[in-house]
């Protein structure tokens, strides 16, 4: 049987009914990944031994006739800014090229405590930086569908390797659209959950005050189970929320009737690809058609949410980075003395992407530019968390492409970061607002590459938005397709 | 051209918390390099703080004991610096929202009150420290990081220019001192490195309300380096001054050896520091109920316990500011007066032989080997007339050594007063007799040598006499 291009939820019904092992299972999905990793490069770590090992506990488990969790013995990829004990965590980073945490992220205690098989490590754009994957310290990774696109980004690899089959499932973390562009790209499901819904702790930090880690999956089912057990307060996470967590499998029902869709203008941009705004309008009748109401709402500071979020996250970034300077731990380049020791320690090893923004931040946050840019920029945050608002006074749910385009090709526009930055659109807002974000497949480009449907809700209202997304799931059959690694390469 | 100097002083006060402000590592001073650290304090890669409780808590009674208001909205901010000691190469401290701003305490100066205002008290965490192969960064080969200190809690008090000499900073800083003891946040041990001062020093011409351009003297960690700094520093400005320079804005170092100061850096190189809100912690957000809680767990502050000394013992106002300018100098008070003792005695015993005893052998009051109990006891002695003060020194010395009560070490030694009249006029007699000059003397109307005959008694009667009595007796012989 094949097993790899199963989502989760099946493959845990057959290892409950005993009709598979968690070891075959394991074994076909690293065989997949053995015949598609050389295309794709979604890892920069497999820890393959680790995999049959964990694959084997489950087995166990199963034969001495204990209930399994959701997750135990399904194969997931870790994106390679989340802490794993003793498991290499490098940021696709070559400054922290060797770096082994001494401690695991409390998503990944979180992850363990369900016995998952945890296949590897997942490429990204250093340190978060980038919507393609192209800025991997390493090698950039290549979209399972056309191998000479980009999978989207900075969670490229955790996207790819879902939507390849050499993972079932992939935890990402979304700062600007991380989780749900990749997703859109790649044909799966990403959610970003309200900021504080996950624990940060362990997530090396882009943008403290945006980053927030998600589910990657094959359906939406997948991902409210993935959820039910990253979510929830962590004493480790200041910024996490003590709110309750509601089971998510709950909200799995088909039912939008009377749930009334923002539909917001400003989301639909100029220069926006046909192909994308086609698939989206359809998917929004179809909810329709489903039993919602579809009311027209605005979101006027939208406009400003780029440059808003180009000021805030590289002012975070570039403190956060601070700490990576070859003394205690990473990498080091020496030097004649101290200062210059961690000059070539940062010039040399961290990539253009990474200094850009480090620039950009230092600049946001000295003396004298401070007022004119960090702090109007947060105060422009505000106002696009009161547009939120006000809109949610009047809708349930927010519908909206995930991003402008499809996949576009690798090294397009790699050499334009500005256009690179405006492809963060329409989900840049919501890292701002705090709010959730679900991207679900609602259709393929007429080069037939895939496009994502972005659901946002209210704070803490994830419920809502997988009731909303599941819905729509049940009613087409996007999801069922398995991207098939076509383009030149292939 | 007379000047004046002004003198505003950023105080660092270590806090004396079990845990570090953002991780569960202990804080005790010592322990091997390196042992008191986890990843976040080690400042790793996903890292998150989060904040000790116990150090708002701290940040907000010293605010209270300092007369400043709590601001209820408080925040912490990144401060950004490049150093090996700082692991994040941040500093997580407070900048524009601190726990505590606008204060005051007063000092007395050669007995005059003054107040020092105090602009704000914020929270922030502690360095690491630095082991150089040399004596600096610069010329060492290497240097090892210590960062067992990294993380520990530190309130830092800054101050008004308001003070004028060195001995006003000085004094302001045991105040301040005498505060963070009573309230019982810090250990305050300077040999520690409890407690540090960056010291801001500029002068003015007599009458000008211009301020000079400044200098400011980092991690003066002791009252004499800081009485020296200033000092130095008045007469090093003072000079450039009169030689017609002007002063350069820029930080020197106290070099305690030398007895200079020395440049480090000018206001050219001076961070720009970027400050930017942490965030990874949510604002401190408190209650007026919370802070009226903590206000009710003050206990006597220093110039409240200082008035009640005066007022309930009638200690002169030299005394009870000495005895009150520790907490634990103040607790031993109130213990060998709890005990029974004249106040008046404790106190003249507590500043006289046991500072004298504790001072020689460096010890601090908290390990004296007398306790107060049986200094109480050897006071009540004196008072009853058991004893003479000459003899209670002796009995002092025997108890530093022993851990004997009073009582058993005057009777093992023989060493109770004779106030019996007849053995006492015995040996007067004889010394009359025995000394016919200072006899002469005192008869010739020279009152004074009155002393070398009662001397003699006392010597006889191997001190034991009654002086009073030896007195009385010396002068009725005479007539």
């Amino acid at each position: 049987m094949t097993l790899w291009n199963k989502p989760a939820h099946e493959l845990h019904d057959l290892l409950v009914k005993k009709e598979i092992s968690a070891t075959e299972l394991t074994q076909d999905v690293l065989a997949r990944m053995d015949a598609v990793e050389g295309k794709v490069k979604a890892f920069l770590t497999i820890t393959k031994e680790q995999a049959l090992e964990q694959a084997k506990a489950v087995d166990e488990k199963i034969a001495a006739g204990e209930n399994i969790s959701f997750l135990a013995g399904i194969p997931g990829a870790v994106k390679d800014n989340i802490c794993t004990k003793g498991v290499r965590t490098t940021c696709a980073s070559k400054i922290l090229e060797n770096f082994v945490p001494p401690y695991d992220a409390s998503v990944v205690t979180k992850l363990q405590k369900e016995f998952p098989v945890l296949v590897g490590k997942a490429n990204l754009d250093e340190f978060a930086m980038g919507g393609s994957t192209e800025n991997s310290g390493f090698y950039p990774t290549h979209n399972p569908w056309n191998t000479e696109c980009v999978p989207g980004g900075s969670s490229g690899g955790s996207a790819a390797a879902v939507a390849s089959g050499s993972a079932i499932f992939a935890l990402g973390s979304d700062t600007g659209g991380s989780i749900r562009q990749p997703a859109s790209f790649c044909g799966v499901v990403g959610m970003k959950p309200t900021y504080g819904r996950v624990s940060r702790y362990g997530l090396v930090a882009y943008a403290s005050s945006l980053d927030q880690i998600g589910p990657i999956t094959r359906d939406v089912t997948d991902c409210a189970n993935v959820l039910n057990v990253i979510a929830g307060h962590d004493d480790m996470d200041s910024t996490s929320s003590f709110a309750e967590v509601p089971d998510y499998t709950k909200s799995l029902v088909q039912d939008v009737k009377g749930l009334k869709i923002g539909l917001p203008k400003e989301y639909f941009v100029d220069g926006m690809d046909q192909d994308v705004e086609k698939a989206v309008r359809n998917a929004i009748e179809q909810l329709k058609s489903l039993g919602a109401e579809i009311v027209e709402v605005s979101l006027p500071h939208t406009k400003y949410a780029i440059s808003t979020y180009y000021l805030i996250a590289p002012a975070e970034a570039a403190t956060n980075l601070e700490r990576y300077d070859g003394i205690s731990y990473g990498e080091r380049i020496d030097g004649a003395d101290v200062v210059e020791l961690m000059t070539n320690t940062r010039s040399k090893l961290f990539g253009e992407e990474v200094k850009r923004r480090i620039m950009i931040g230092n600049y946001a946050l000295s003396a004298g530019y401070y007022d004119a840019y960090y702090l109007k920029a947060l105060k422009v945050r505000t106002l696009i968390q009161k547009d939120y608002t006000d809109a949610f006074e009047k809708v349930d749910v927010i519908a909206a492409p995930t991003a402008p385009t499809p996949a576009y090709k690798i090294g397009e526009m790699i050499s334009d970061p500005l256009k690179m930055y405006l492809q963060d659109i329409c989900t840049v807002p919501l890292n701002l607002a705090g709010l959730p974000g679900i991207s679900v497949p609602c259709g393929y480009s007429q080069k037939h590459m895939p496009i994502g449907l972005q659901l946002i809700g209210k704070p803490l209202d994830e419920a809502t938005l997988i009731r909303t997304a599941y819905t729509y799931e049940q009613s087409q059959s996007f999801h069922k397709e398995m991207a098939e690694l076509g383009g030149a390469e292939a | 051209m007379k000047y004046e100097a002004v003198i505003g002083l950023e105080i660092h006060c270590e806090l004396k918390t079990k845990t570090k402000i953002f991780c569960g590592c202990e804080t005790g001073f010592g322990g091997d390099q390196n042992t008191h650290v986890c990843p976040v304090c080690l400042g790793l890669p996903g890292v998150l703080p989060t904040i000790n409780k116990r150090v708002v808590e701290f940040g907000i009674k010293a605010g209270l004991a300092t007369n400043c208001t709590i601001n209820k909205f408080s925040k912490f901010d990144r401060k950004n610096y490049y150093y090996p000691d700082l692991p994040k190469n941040w500093q997580t401290s407070q900048y524009d929202l601190p726990i505590a701003e606008h204060g005051w305490v007063d000092i007395d100066v050669e007995g005059e009150k003054k107040r020092v205002r105090l602009t704000r008290i914020h929270m922030e965490e502690d360095a690491g420290k630095l082991v150089h192969s040399g004596n600096t960064i610069k010329d060492s080969a290497s240097s090892n990081v210590d960062y067992n200190r990294t993380g520990v809690p530190l309130l830092e008090i800054v101050s008004e220019p308001d003070m004028h000499t060195a001995e006003e900073a000085r004094t302001y800083m045991e105040k301040i001192k005498a505060i963070m003891e009573y309230i019982d946040v810090s250990n305050c041990r300077m040999e520690e490195g409890n407690l540090r001062a960056d010291v801001n020093v500029s002068i003015r011409p007599v009458g000008s309300k211009e301020l000079g351009t400044r200098t400011e003297m980092k991690n003066i960690n002791s009252f004499k380096s800081l009485v020296d700094a200033i000092d130095y520093e008045i007469d090093r400005q003072t000079e450039v001054l009169e030689d017609g320079g002007h002063i350069v804005q820029e930080t020197r170092t106290w070099d305690p050896n030398r007895g200079i100061t020395l440049s480090m850096r000018s206001k050219e190189d001076a961070h720009d520091y970027r400050y930017m809100p942490e965030p990874d912690l949510p604002p401190i957000v408190t209650t007026d109920e919370q802070i009226e809680a903590y206000r009710k767990e003050l206990p006597e502050l220093p110039d409240a316990r200082r008035e009640r000394l005066e007022k309930e013992y009638g200690l002169s106002d030299y005394d009870a500011g000495v005895i009150t300018a520790s907490r634990p100098m103040a607790e031993y008070f109130d213990e060998v007066v709890a005990g029974g003792a004249d106040a008046k005695l404790a106190a003249n015993w507590i500043m006289g032989e046991l500072a004298k005893h504790l001072n020689a052998e460096n010890k601090t009051i908290v390990d004296s080997p007398v306790e107060p109990a049986r200094l109480a006891a050897m006071i009540q002695m004196i008072t009853k007339g058991t004893i003479s003060s000459k003899i209670a020194k002796t009995v002092f010395e025997e108890m530093w050594t022993s851990k004997d009560a009073p009582e058993e070490i005057v009777k093992a030694k023989g060493l109770v007063q004779i106030t019996d009249t007849k053995a006492i006029e015995e040996i007067v007699d004889k010394v009359i007799a025995d000394n016919p000059k200072p006899v002469e003397d005192y008869k010739g109307g020279n009152k004074k040598a009155i002393g070398a005959l009662v001397g003699q008694v006392m010597k006889q009667s191997k001190g034991k006499a009654n002086p009073q009595m030896v007195n009385q007796l010396l002068a009725q012989k005479l007539g």
